[in-house]
């Protein structure tokens, strides 16, 4: 929305758009890098050679393989090869009914499942024409910014160590765990939740969840400072990460680049506040920004929308109204387990929605939300059916992977673990 | 600037004639805008010509690109003078100032199935149409890195297609012998 500076309006995103070898895409076949037997290089040689880095490369988070272009210790050329972990759940969504759809889609990010059902949900609910009652959208927004939370701090456990600080490990999982714990209690698990459905949400927030989350509240912000004193002023973070890695924001809209990537290059543009959903209109945050676009940058930004969210989360424990947590409609969202003894009706309806499931009107119906990767948009279409007829995930890590190559180009290798850690993609979501 | 300022006008004019009542077109293709979503219709012909229409009224991002196989849909609703194919390659672009959404719908037929590709406007549809070009073998034309991204290099077949069933392949591992 706003650009900072004069460099950054003036960036240009020249560099993205060509085509050729002087690309910083290496864009050749993969399946031949990986034959050993075709490698004729004499050592002594100065030209590039080609190196695999992973797939099963412990910093490369996951399965994420780099085919990259070496002349000596810099990169020139790169390209990230995915596929490892595709489980094809785009075309397993097309055979679940919109009722067992959630199960599914929060298993894509696994550092952020909710955000994932919250896609889909609101989707369903888009086509259904329908609207789910204040406090389940409460919830939802008190449930998605826990996640948040959650999932940077898993950022700035991965982050450290990869960049060498292996105690941040500790650090940033002992805060997820303590997030992870709240999540449990109320959703009964600690991942792949499946507690945003389409109608609301699978459960209400237990007795004395308040003082559960002020607890959390009041413990998260001493413990986030420990990582300003550990990492943001230490001299040798500062040098592994700052002017490493460097997008500008120009370069960052022609890739369609989201969330802290594109704030990190000093662009503020945040769904939850430029298209506000659920309940963001009614709360109080600011979108944080960087300057340079670099891994500091963006570790900076991710570590201050942590504060952010815990400052949605206090509002959201003050704004709390009582009423339903699912909507009332029984062709929607099955009935109590007590009614199920007492009424035939309520019965026929939990017995239609768990084996046929609910229809779905025939149309079309993009729905987008900010995830703690980016845009996590989810593109449904309705034959009319208790189906989708098609769901595709609009996965924020499968398109900001594609700034990889420009911001690993000329770099040394060592950086590219920073800037792969930078990047943050989840790879559950990147090949679906 | 003087362009500018006209196709800024005009995509004003476009944008309130919607909001009074709904046109056949815009930018000079059919449009539709169900649930307050405003989508597009253009043909193979005028598909970069309307995409860069709108990236000059400010749609600076591509955020998504996917294919959609209609095979056993050929009687869904579109506007008229769309003739419906087998597939559809939808685009959805973002605008920021305003914050706005649009989506494009490209009819793409079974026996052609061609589209030019977005990667000069938008090089972040690179990985995107990797992909539908990997689940449902549409194929972009000049497009820098036609190859599959998320099966593998040797895989046959286009799995999102729905004649491409679920459950009848086995668990297949390259170099493993499978019946197909």
């Amino acid at each position: 929305m706003t650009l900072l500076d004069d460099t950054t309006a003036a960036s240009t995103d020249e560099r993205v758009t060509r085509r050729g070898d002087d690309s910083a895409v290496l864009r050749i076949d993969e399946a031949n890098v990986a034959m050993v037997e075709t490698v004729d290089i004499d050592p002594n040689a100065d030209t590039p050679m080609i190196v695999n880095m992973g797939p099963v490369h412990p910093s490369t988070h996951g399965v994420l393989r780099l085919v990259l272009e070496m002349q000596g210790e810099q990169v020139l050329r790169s390209k990230p090869v995915i596929g490892y972990l595709h489980t094809g759940m785009e075309k397993t969504g097309e055979q679940l009914s919109f009722m067992q759809g959630p199960t599914n889609v929060t298993r894509m990010d696994y550092a952020s499942p909710l955000f994932n059902e919250l896609v889909f949900s609101l989707a369903t609910e888009e086509l259904l024409g329908i609207e789910v009652p204040p406090r389940a959208q409460w919830i939802r927004t008190l449930m998605c910014e826990l996640n948040r939370i959650s999932s940077h701090m898993l950022f700035q456990a991965t982050n450290g160590m990869d960049v060498g600080a292996v105690s941040m490990m500790l650090y940033g999982n002992r805060l997820r765990e303590e997030t992870l714990r709240i999540l449990e209690k109320i959703t009964g698990l600690r991942m792949n939740h499946n507690y945003i459905r389409p109608g609301g949400v699978a459960a209400d927030l237990h007795d004395g969840w308040q003082e559960d989350i002020g607890g959390l509240l009041d413990l998260l912000p001493p413990l986030i400072d420990e990582f300003d004193e550990l990492l943001t002023g230490q001299p040798i973070f500062q040098e592994r990460l700052q002017g490493v890695g460097a997008i500008n924001s120009a370069e960052c809209l022609a890739l369609g680049v989201t969330g802290p990537i594109l704030r990190g290059s000093g662009y503020a543009w945040d769904l939850r506040r430029d298209m506000p959903y659920l309940k963001y209109d009614e709360l109080d945050f600011d979108v944080i920004v960087g300057t340079y676009g670099d891994c500091f940058d963006r570790y900076a930004v991710r570590l201050a929308e942590a504060r952010e969210s815990i400052r949605i989360v206090g509002q959201c424990i003050d704004k709390m109204p009582p009423g339903d947590y699912r909507l009332q409609d029984k062709k929607v969202t099955p009935p109590p387990r007590a009614r199920i003894d007492e009424s035939m009706e309520a019965l026929i309806h939990h017995f239609k929605i768990f084996t046929e499931g609910f229809k779905v009107p025939e149309g079309e119906v993009y729905v987008a939300v900010e995830s703690p990767r980016g845009e996590l948009g989810c593109y449904m279409v309705s034959d009319g059916g208790a189906h989708p007829y098609r769901m595709h995930i609009r996965a924020p890590s499968f398109v900001n992977l594609q700034t990889m190559p420009h911001m690993m180009n000329e770099a040394l290798v060592a950086d590219v673990v920073a800037i792969i850690s930078s990047v943050d993609p989840v790879l559950g979501e990147v090949d679906r | 600037m003087s362009d500018e300022a006209t196709a800024q006008s005009d995509a004003l004019d476009a944008e309130g004639a919607i909001e009074a009542d709904p046109p056949a077109s815009a930018y000079g293709v059919p449009v539709t805008n169900e649930r307050d979503q405003q989508v597009l219709f253009p043909d193979r012909d005028n598909y970069i010509a309307t995409i860069e229409a709108l990236k000059a009224d400010g749609f600076v991002s591509a955020v998504d690109l996917c294919g959609v196989d209609n095979l056993t849909r050929a009687h869904r609703s579109l506007p008229a003078g769309v003739a419906p194919e087998r597939f559809e390659v939808v685009v959805s672009l973002l605008a920021h100032e305003p914050p706005r959404r649009t989506r494009v719908r490209v009819q793409v037929p079974e026996s052609d199935p061609t589209i030019a590709t977005l990667f000069d406007l938008y090089p972040g549809t690179e990985n995107l149409e990797r992909e539908t070009w990997d689940m449902f073998g549409i194929v972009f034309e000049n497009h820098p890195d036609p190859s599959r991204i998320l099966m593998p290099p040797d895989w046959q077949g286009h799995p999102l297609r729905k004649d491409f069933a679920v459950g009848t392949v086995p668990v297949q591992f390259k170099g493993a012998s499978a019946p197909r």
